[in-house]
């Protein structure tokens, strides 16, 4: 029955689906990024200035990181905290439910119960974090009622801590699930074959389950990574508005009509995440391993 | 974000599919339907704002007294402003401040409104038209309403310093801004814009997330503690837009702010949980702390108020039949219930003597003549906000207005003044 072009055919809707709202729209944020402005309107053009202004200061070093420098930097830190953190737990979690729980109905059931916090809205669970971290939040009165501490601790709420927290809090369950795929897949004799063979607990999981997993680990990874690079609500409602990351510019930028600004701002954090995927995708060929 | 950049971009475009749209079904109504479809038409109004001042009791008042269902679209303050210039078909009403006209006007998306067809035009509170208070000339640093009060022409695209019949939008409510304090946590007496920076709130303080607005509350401060005094607080210089953001600059790095705040509910949270003892903040905000029985002083401070202003404007594009009830419902809005409303929330409206005759005589003494209160004072929605015996936080209405230092403003250096702010973000 299979006629020569017939997986191409199938692709065709998916692909017109990301040629027009993926692609296209990715091309206009790239030849807006060339446009002049002004308050009220966008003027088609081809000049350098929004990049000019977003590297501006970046190249001389002796007055500190510029801006975007700075931006960047902030940003990634996050990012990586929130990977790390995400990684150990989500691998943690994946590994108890596949290997420790045996039947299959419990790994449903708790698989599901991870999901609950899902029923709920991203920024309603964020939300949620500040009456229990404030000065005067649950943590602190609980904590100081206890005879702990004699003051309310000030970096629980609207600082690196809660933003990490409230990262890893909304995106372990990204890191889980990819992880507990590839990991459902491994077969289970192998592990029985380490174990006869005399392998440690540590040297199953070290030698075994982490390079059988890789594919899953890896595309927990960019999940996280990518969406961490580009928020700014979690940072903003979380960190008190105060802490940079470059979706928060982009939103400044969006917010007072400076499109071509906010464009070419976005075009730098796509290339640079594109790379970040790219080179991820170099140490594992997920494709190959799925 | 890509994706957002994204919607924008094809809202442009969608603006001339719908225009394109709209010639269709005009062109269409002529053909000898129109009369029927008007006569049923509802009569809906959509009505663009920020949601501190779309305040339901009066959409089922307007409901009420004429029929017209408003439906409310809520945005913050950026938002509004970003909607009528990438989208100006999706509302038929907004309610926008006049600061923003700098931007607005230009772009030749908001019409000239008929002075006309105002009843109580002439009743518009001087503080618009002429600056002044009680005969006296306020603060008209920034943009200040009398400076973009007429437009040249209906669909003009410029100002007009001389009054024309074509006014860029009829006022609704304004108010003078300054600090909002919880006296309880701090225990001595505020009175001036630099406690704001005063190490002794560090981390118990808070400003606007909106950078063209907490820009110039920085701005207050920063003549408050002597360093600098602005020609024109509402429009700096780029060297002034630096050494404000330096002193910012610094007392973040100190650790002075809790947090920023871009909501009123934020701002409301902020001050109600004891996160920030001193912020900059808006009338309404702290008339909801103080109605959950938590006490909050809108503090007047002796450098004076920073005001802004507000107003109705109805997009280009609109047709006769909503224009005119767009204008119906305009009217009714100055027609006192609402600008009574309005002062009970701390507010002011833009015709008093309408609202006056809404008001019971104790409230108007309260409100409006800074006297101690007669009878326990109530908000709109019924909660005790003041005891008998207690005056309003500033006073009167012309000690108060008469005291507006300036005006919330978007500058000439607008485009700078943003980048500069990011960086201040990221410092």
């Amino acid at each position: 029955m299979a006629r020569p072009n017939s997986s191409s055919v199938l692709a065709l809707p998916f692909a017109l689906v990301l040629a027009s709202f993926f692609i296209l729209p990715l091309i206009l944020v790239v030849v807006v990024s060339f446009w002049d402005y002004t308050e009220y309107s966008l003027i088609p053009d081809f000049i350098l200035m929004n990049y000019e202004e977003l590297f501006y200061g970046c190249f001389d070093w002796g007055d500190g990181l510029c801006t975007t420098f700075a931006t960047y930097l902030s940003t990634f830190k996050y990012v990586l905290l929130t990977w790390f953190f995400t990684l150990v737990i989500g691998f943690g979690v994946a590994l108890y439910l596949v290997f420790c729980v045996r039947s299959l109905k419990m790994q449903i059931v708790l698989f599901l119960i991870c999901t609950i916090p899902f029923w709920t809205s991203n920024v309603i669970r964020m939300i949620s974090w500040i009456p229990l971290l404030g000065r005067n939040g649950i943590v602190n009165t609980s904590l100081i009622s206890m005879g702990i501490i004699d003051q309310p601790i000030e970096w629980l709420l609207y600082s690196g801590f809660s933003v990490t927290l409230g990262f890893v809090h909304l995106y372990t369950l990204f890191m889980v699930v990819p992880i507990f795929n590839s990991m459902a897949k491994i077969d289970k004799s192998l592990i029985e074959a380490a174990k006869d063979s005399g392998a440690s607990a540590w040297q199953i999981i070290t030698n075994i389950i982490i390079p059988l997993s890789r594919s899953g680990i890896m595309i927990g990874s960019i999940f996280v990574i990518t969406i961490v690079v580009g928020d700014f609500i979690t940072i903003g409602v979380l960190g008190g508005q105060q802490i940079a990351s470059v979706g928060k510019i982009i939103y400044v930028e969006m917010s007072y009509l400076q499109f071509p600004a906010a464009a070419a701002n976005a075009v730098v954090l796509v290339t640079i995440t594109l790379l970040m995927v790219a080179a991820m995708m170099r140490i594992v060929n997920v494709r190959k391993e799925l | 974000m890509s994706k957002k950049t994204q919607e924008n971009t094809s809202g442009l475009s969608r603006r001339s599919f719908i225009k394109g749209a709209g010639t269709l079904a005009a062109a269409s109504m002529f053909g000898g339907v129109a009369p029927y479809v008007m006569s049923n038409e509802k009569k809906v109004l959509r009505y663009l704002g920020t949601a501190v001042n779309q305040d339901q009791a009066i959409a089922a008042k307007a409901k009420e007294d004429l029929g017209i269902t408003i439906e409310y679209i809520p945005v913050t303050t950026d938002e509004v402003t970003k909607r009528i210039l990438t989208q100006p078909n999706s509302f038929d009403l907004v309610d926008t401040e006049y600061f923003s006209l700098k931007k607005l006007v230009p772009s030749g998306n908001l019409i000239g409104m008929n002075a006309n067809k105002i009843k109580e035009f002439d009743n518009i509170v001087t503080a618009f038209t002429k600056g002044e208070v009680a005969g006296k000339k306020i603060g008209d640093q920034g943009t200040a309403p009398k400076k973009v009060f007429y437009k040249d022409g209906e669909t003009s695209k410029n100002f007009s310093s001389t009054p024309t019949e074509w006014v860029t939008l009829i006022p609704t409510v304004y108010n003078a801004d300054t600090l909002g304090i919880r006296p309880d946590l701090i225990g001595r007496p505020i009175n001036s814009w630099a406690e704001l920076l005063n190490p002794e709130f560090k981390g118990k303080a808070s400003i606007l997330n909106i950078p063209s607005i907490g820009i110039m509350d920085a701005a207050m401060v920063v003549e408050a503690m002597g360093e600098y005094k602005y020609p024109d607080k509402g429009n700096m210089t780029k060297q002034e837009i630096d050494l404000t953001m330096k002193v910012l600059t610094e007392a973040k790095k100190q650790g002075q702010f809790r947090a920023f705040w871009s909501d009123f509910n934020e701002s409301v949270n902020l001050m109600a949980s004891g996160e920030v003892v001193i912020q900059s903040m808006w009338s309404p905000a702290i008339t909801a702390v103080r109605t959950k029985g938590i006490p909050c002083v809108y503090q007047p401070l002796k450098e004076g108020y920073r005001a802004w202003a507000a107003g109705f404007g109805l997009p280009t594009t609109i047709k006769g039949y909503q224009a005119d009830l767009a204008y119906e419902f305009i009217n009714w809005f100055l027609s006192g219930w609402a600008g009574a409303y309005l002062n009970r929330q701390g507010y002011y409206s833009a015709v008093l003597p309408t609202a006056k005759a809404n008001m019971e005589a104790y409230e108007w003494d309260y409100w409006m003549l800074g006297k101690p209160a007669a009878k326990d004072i109530m908000s709109p929605s019924g909660q005790k906000l003041a005891s008998a015996g207690e005056v309003r936080d500033g006073g009167s209405y012309e000690t108060r207005m008469g005291g507006v230092a300036c005006w919330n403003a978007v500058m000439d250096e607008n485009r700078y003044m943003v980048r500069k702010w990011n960086e201040f973000v990221a410092s």
